[in-house]
C-alpha cells in the first residue's frame, strides 16, 4: 500500500482477526500501520508521518528521474506509479463504504474522487472541483497544500515539473477503475494574493507559492455516455 | 553591554573546554555604543559548510550584513573548516566518549570578535551551520538550531537536492528568511 493515511489493508484487517482470537503478532509485519489496538480508539492510528512519506516519495523521484531522457518522461513515470495506488483504493474505499450502488454520472465520481478519496488518502477533502469553462470535457481538483509537494523546491532547468504527478496518476486510477477513462495531469499555478487564506499546515515552513492544479479530460465516449444519462 | 555578555558567556563555557579564539579588540573608538536593544538585534550572514569542508549555502540575513564576493566565501568556508578541525585537536581536554548532547564533535562553537559574534553548530553527520550578527543578538543557538531543521526539512526531503552539493532550494532559501524575519519580530517585542 503506497499512500499515506492508509489505514491497515483488507489483508492486515483479515489477519488480526485471526491475531486477536490467538497469540500477539509474531513479527512487525503482521502488525497494522500506525498505533496498533483498538480500531479507532488512538488519534494517530492508521497515519503515517510525514517525514516517512517526504522521505520514501523523494527517492522514488530520484529513482525515476535518474532512468529517463525528458521532463514529460519523468511525469509519465510518476503517473504510471500512481496508477496502481488509485486503483487499490477505489476496491479499498468502495468495501469499506459498503454501498451497494456504485457512481455512474460524472459528477458524482468527480465528488467521490475530490473528497472521499482525497480525504482517506491525505486527511482533508480537496480544496475545490470546478469545471473548465472553455472545454466541457475539462474539470479541475484543486489542492492547495499539496502532500507530494510539500517539500519539494523544483529547479529551474526542470521548470514545467510538477511532482504530484504521482497524485494524477492516483485519479487516473480511480476514475479509470470506475469506467471513466480520464487523462489527468498535474499542473502548478501560482496562488493569487488573498486566494488562499489559512495557514499553512506545516509548522515553520512559509505559506506556499503555487496551488496544484489537477485537470481531468475525459475521454468521449464517458461524456456521451453521461450526456444520455442525462436524458 | 558587551562585557556582561562575555563573563556570561565565559561562565556558561566553563563547565566544557573548547578552544575560542577571542579576537576582542579594546580600543574605545571601536567599541559598539550603547544603542537601544533592537539597534543591537542584527544577523549579518548565515553559512553552511558540508563534511568536506565545501561552502553550500551562504545568505546575508540583514541589511547590515556586508557584501561578500563569491570566491572569498569560498574561502571563508574552507578556512572556518580547517580552524574548526583544528581546534578540536588544540583543545586541552577532550571529552570522553563524545559526551556532547548536541553529538556533534569538539570544535569551533563561539567566536566574539569587537564587532560580531559568530555561532556554529555542527551535526552529528559533520555538516557546520555557521551564524554571525552583531553582538548583543539573543537567541542565536534557537535560531541555528531552527536553521538545522529547515534544512533537514526543505533540501533533505527535496528530490532535487543532491547531497554536499550546493544548496539550490528555493523552499530553503524562503523559509530562512522567514525564520529571521519572526525571530526579530519576536525579539523587538519583548524589549
Amino acid at each position: 500500500c503506497g499512500s499515506k493515511g492508509c489505514s491497515p489493508t483488507t489483508h492486515n484487517a483479515v489477519k488480526n482477526l485471526f491475531l486477536s482470537m490467538s497469540r500477539p503478532p509474531a513479527s512487525i509485519l503482521d502488525r497494522p500501520v500506525g498505533r496498533g489496538g483498538a480500531r479507532g480508539s488512538s488519534a494517530t492510528e492508521g497515519y503515517v508521518s510525514l517525514s516517512a512519506f517526504a522521505y520514501l516519495y523523494s527517492e522514488l523521484v530520484q529513482y525515476h528521474q535518474s532512468r529517463v531522457a525528458s521532463i514529460s518522461e519523468l511525469e509519465r513515470r510518476l503517473e504510471s506509479a500512481g496508477y496502481g495506488v488509485g486503483l487499490k483504493v477505489l476496491e479499498l474505499l468502495a468495501y469499506r463504504a459498503r454501498e451497494s450502488k456504485r457512481e455512474t454520472r460524472l459528477m458524482n465520481i468527480l465528488q467521490f474522487v475530490s473528497s472521499s478519496v482525497w480525504k482517506a488518502l491525505f486527511g482533508k477533502a480537496a480544496d475545490s472541483l470546478e469545471r473548465s469553462i472553455d472545454h466541457a470535457d475539462e474539470f479541475m481538483i484543486v489542492d492547495y497544500e499539496p502532500v507530494t509537494s510539500t517539500y519539494v523546491s523544483v529547479p529551474a532547468d526542470l521548470g514545467q515539473l510538477s511532482a504530484d504527478a504521482y497524485v494524477s496518476g492516483i485519479i487516473a486510477g480511480v476514475l479509470e477503475g470506475a469506467g471513466f477513462t480520464a487523462r489527468v495531469t498535474a499542473h502548478s499555478v501560482r496562488v493569487e494574493e488573498g486566494e488562499y487564506a489559512k495557514a499553512p499546515s506545516t509548522p515553520g515552513l512559509p505559506a506556499r507559492k503555487d496551488k496544484a492544479v489537477f485537470l481531468v479530460k475525459f475521454s468521449r465516449e464517458v461524456l456521451a455516455r453521461d450526456a444520455a444519462l442525462e436524458r | 553591554g558587551q562585557d556582561d555578555c562575555k563573563q556570561q558567556v565565559a561562565i556558561n563555557r566553563l563547565s566544557r573546554p573548547r578552544a575560542r579564539r577571542q579576537a576582542r579588540s579594546n580600543r574605545p573608538d571601536q567599541r559598539i555604543p550603547d544603542l537601544p536593544e533592537t539597534a543591537n538585534m542584527g544577523f549579518l550572514h548565515l553559512f553552511i559548510v558540508n563534511k568536506s569542508g565545501g561552502l553550500i549555502h551562504h545568505r546575508p540575513l540583514g541589511a547590515r550584513a556586508p557584501r561578500i564576493g563569491t570566491n572569498e566565501w569560498l574561502r571563508i568556508g574552507s578556512t572556518f573548516h580547517s580552524l574548526h578541525a583544528i581546534a578540536a585537536e588544540a583543545s586541552p581536554v577532550r571529552l570522553l566518549g563524545n559526551k556532547n548532547s548536541d553529538g556533534a564533535d569538539d570544535g569551533i562553537e563561539q567566536i566574539e570578535a569587537g564587532g560580531l559574534v559568530l555561532s556554529c553548530l555542527q551535526t552529528r553527520t559533520g555538516v557546520k551551520f555557521v551564524i554571525t550578527a552583531e553582538p548583543g543578538t539573543p537567541d542565536l543557538d534557537m535560531v541555528l538550531k531552527e536553521i538545522y531543521v529547515l534544512y533537514a526539512d526543505c533540501a533533505l526531503k527535496d528530490p532535487f537536492y543532491e547531497l554536499e552539493m550546493p544548496i539550490r532550494c528555493e523552499l530553503f532559501t524562503q523559509a530562512v528568511d522567514a525564520l529571521i524575519e519572526r525571530v526579530e519580530k519576536t525579539g523587538a517585542r519583548l524589549r
